[in-house]
């Protein structure tokens, strides 16, 4: 294993709100190699925005970083001033927001928002800036360029708004693209597209994608790995195959079994998760997940589980399966 | 069970946009929908944002004033456009309700939960008393999981979850037949959706509901619904039972429809083929002649811009409007 392009170790960020401090992020540790596809699942206010944002320099008040480190591609992100991460910041490291109504400016043109990205970062004058912006949106598969790059956001419709994002994204070829929730914004035949279009610009640039998103179907299509959070950790990580089809963490298992599928021939009763997300504000003193977790036992609501290393890069953060394979070495012994 | 509750034919919903005489514009919100809904049944409605599937609803219960067409609820005729026949909805408001898709935004602030459950009790007067309102309030705020304790809450101290939750009380307060049920799961987290879900099966096999689901994912109304309608652009492109449609699919839009949707299993994700649709949604304000998919499907031809596709029955139950069924399957 050489170096990791991303890899961030323990972080912990808090928010100070008014009515207390919100832990958003425990000990969440994640490595990411180069040209990788890394999915994050979780529902709203599981980190799994925060963590990424966090890793640009994008904590916004009244968050904070407690602890740990986030090493991005030799910098340590931790550690930069505003000044430094604005060279890496749209250079190095992109993101597509969620939303394309709102994340791109209603008052400059499309080439404008384009051009600012190619000038800021790279020594390129007006003329090239432009036939570069040209050249981008063809990469994003969006026809005729000439006429698109004089229009306002507002003349362009969803899916194309969201293709100019992720033009403006790769303008300067970043070794890692954050997507926060890309296409929960659109409809399915444009998220296709989108979904279609990121995976072959991901093969012809060689960059690697963190894939935030909801979605399990998302996530199944196209990451290599994936990450399961939860009430800002995260309990289950390992290749795409292993959440699939042996996850560990009842969290998993509780999504996996939540969610009507369309290719069943029988009318199968859903398994909901019962009970209601975690109050961030007063998480309970143990695994976040036991109060709504069938198998809790009493150590589980006492104490937070460690990390049980399984099979590869698998591993889960549960009492039940660390009981598992203790007692399995246990026996072996 | 075939006897039909709701039976809509022609509904037309026109919304003016401007334009003064004869240069008045229209956007063709639902041009020209039927359909039927048995007693106990449940009928999705799948289509892309801005094809109609909410409009068509909310024109059922007149929450917009229909611009053409005619709606027989139980053999009798709530309204028909083309004999002027507009029945009193007060007694029919009793017997249809409806769940809306964003419980921040259909819940008043200020009113207590057990008010807004109850108001429709006021307005129907179904209780004799206080007592009665309040145990009528109770029983539907138990049926939905919801406690006595929170009759007396406000909106803001619930989660979304438990917000359409009181959404759903409040339809059934007044002991409808016939509920539709607008997107009520999309603004909820992926494991209280199932939740949601369970609950309006089982309150269906309780009290004998009729649902208009409508929602854009369908894998959550293939699994709700017995029978499911694909709309596209103001118009239904098919309808077929809920297996049927996802498994033999006729019209090129519900073929790609389908094929787009990301399958949680990463082993037939990676097999299987996506049909990539080109291009966006046309304007509802200009839709395209003829066949409104024609713009983006890859069997359009001359017929398809000069003729409007006829709705026919393919085969027993499963309705289609194509012109080149033939070519595409």
């Amino acid at each position: 294993m050489g170096k990791y392009l991303v890899d961030i170790k323990n972080e912990r960020l808090s928010f100070f709100t008014p009515a207390g401090e919100v832990k958003a992020l425990n000990d969440v540790t994640i490595h990411l190699e180069e040209g990788e596809v890394l999915g994050i699942v979780g529902e709203s206010g599981s980190g799994k925005s925060v963590t990424a944002y966090s890793l640009m320099g994008l904590t916004a008040h009244p968050g904070k970083l407690l602890g740990g480190t986030l090493e991005f591609n030799g910098h340590h992100v931790e550690n930069m001033t505003e000044k430094e991460m604005r060279k890496i910041r749209g250079n190095e490291i992109s993101i597509i927001f969620q939303d394309p109504m709102t994340s791109l400016n209603p008052v400059y043109t499309v080439g404008n928002q384009i051009e600012e990205v190619i000038r800021l970062h790279t020594d390129k004058n007006k003329a090239e800036a432009k036939a570069r912006a040209k050249e981008l949106l063809e990469l994003v598969g969006i026809n005729e360029p000439e006429k698109r790059l004089k229009q306002y956001p507002h003349e362009l419709s969803g899916g194309m708004r969201q293709r100019i994002m992720i033009a403006i994204a790769l303008a300067c070829e970043p070794k890692l693209l954050i997507a926060d929730e890309p296409t929960t914004a659109l409809d399915v035949t444009i998220q296709a597209q989108i979904l279609e279009l990121m995976m072959e610009l991901k093969e012809k640039l060689g960059m690697a994608i963190i894939m935030i998103t909801h979605d399990l179907g998302v996530v199944a299509s196209m990451c290599d790995k994936i990450a399961v959070m939860y009430a800002g950790r995260i309990v289950e990580y390992g290749e795409t195959d292993d959440i699939f089809y042996n996850p560990q963490h009842m969290y998993t298992k509780g999504l996996i079994r939540s969610m009507p599928r369309l290719d069943t021939t029988e009318h199968e009763k859903l398994v909901p998760i019962e009970g209601t997300p975690v109050d961030m504000l007063n998480p309970p003193a143990g695994c976040p997940f036991a109060p709504r977790c069938d198998a809790a036992m009493k150590i589980c609501l006492n104490q937070m589980p460690p990390q049980t290393d399984l099979e590869g890069c698998h591993y889960t953060k549960c009492w039940m399966i660390q009981k598992e394979q203790f007692e399995a070495q246990k026996g072996e012994a | 069970m075939s006897e039909k509750l709701v039976q809509i034919e022609h509904l037309r919903q026109y919304f003016p946009v401007g334009g003064f005489g004869k240069n008045k514009k229209y956007v063709q919100a639902v041009d020209d929908v039927s359909f039927y809904i048995n007693k106990g049944e449940t009928l999705g409605l799948v289509g892309e944002s801005g094809c109609g599937k909410t409009t068509t609803g909310r024109s059922l219960l007149r929450l917009y004033e229909p611009t053409g067409g005619r709606f027989v609820f139980d053999d009798e005729v709530v309204f028909d456009v083309e004999k002027k026949i507009w029945a009193n909805m007060l007694p029919y408001r009793k017997r249809m309700q409806i769940v809306f898709q964003d419980p921040y935004a259909s819940l008043d602030p200020r009113m207590t939960v057990g008010d807004i459950v109850g108001e429709a009790i006021d307005t129907h007067k179904l209780a004799a008393n206080k007592q009665e309102r309040y145990d009528i309030i109770i029983e539907m705020l138990r049926r939905v999981g919801l406690n006595s304790e929170h009759a007396n809450r406000y909106p803001h101290e619930f989660s979304g979850g438990q917000r359409q939750r009181v959404g759903i009380a409040r339809a059934l307060a007044v002991n409808p037949e016939f509920i539709v049920c607008d997107e009520p799961i999309s603004a909820l987290d992926v494991s209280i959706q199932a939740q949601v879900i369970n609950m309006f099966e089982e309150l269906q096999q309780d009290m004998g509901l009729t649902y208009l689901f409508i929602a854009h994912d369908l894998s959550v109304v293939k699994h709700i619904s017995n029978r499911i309608g694909v709309m596209y652009l103001g118009r239904m492109v098919e309808m077929a039972d809920s297996y049927e449609l996802t498994f033999n699919p006729m019209h090129p839009y519900t073929k790609s429809l389908i094929s787009a949707i990301p399958i949680a299993d990463p082993k037939i994700a990676r097999e299987s083929k996506r049909i990539i649709l080109e291009g966006d949604v046309p304007s509802p304000l200009n839709p395209p002649s003829g066949c409104r998919f024609r713009t983006r499907c890859p069997y359009a031809d001359e017929r398809c811009a000069a003729e409007t596709p006829e709705w026919k029955e393919v085969s027993t139950g499963h309705y289609c409007a194509c012109h080149h069924l033939d070519k595409c399957n």
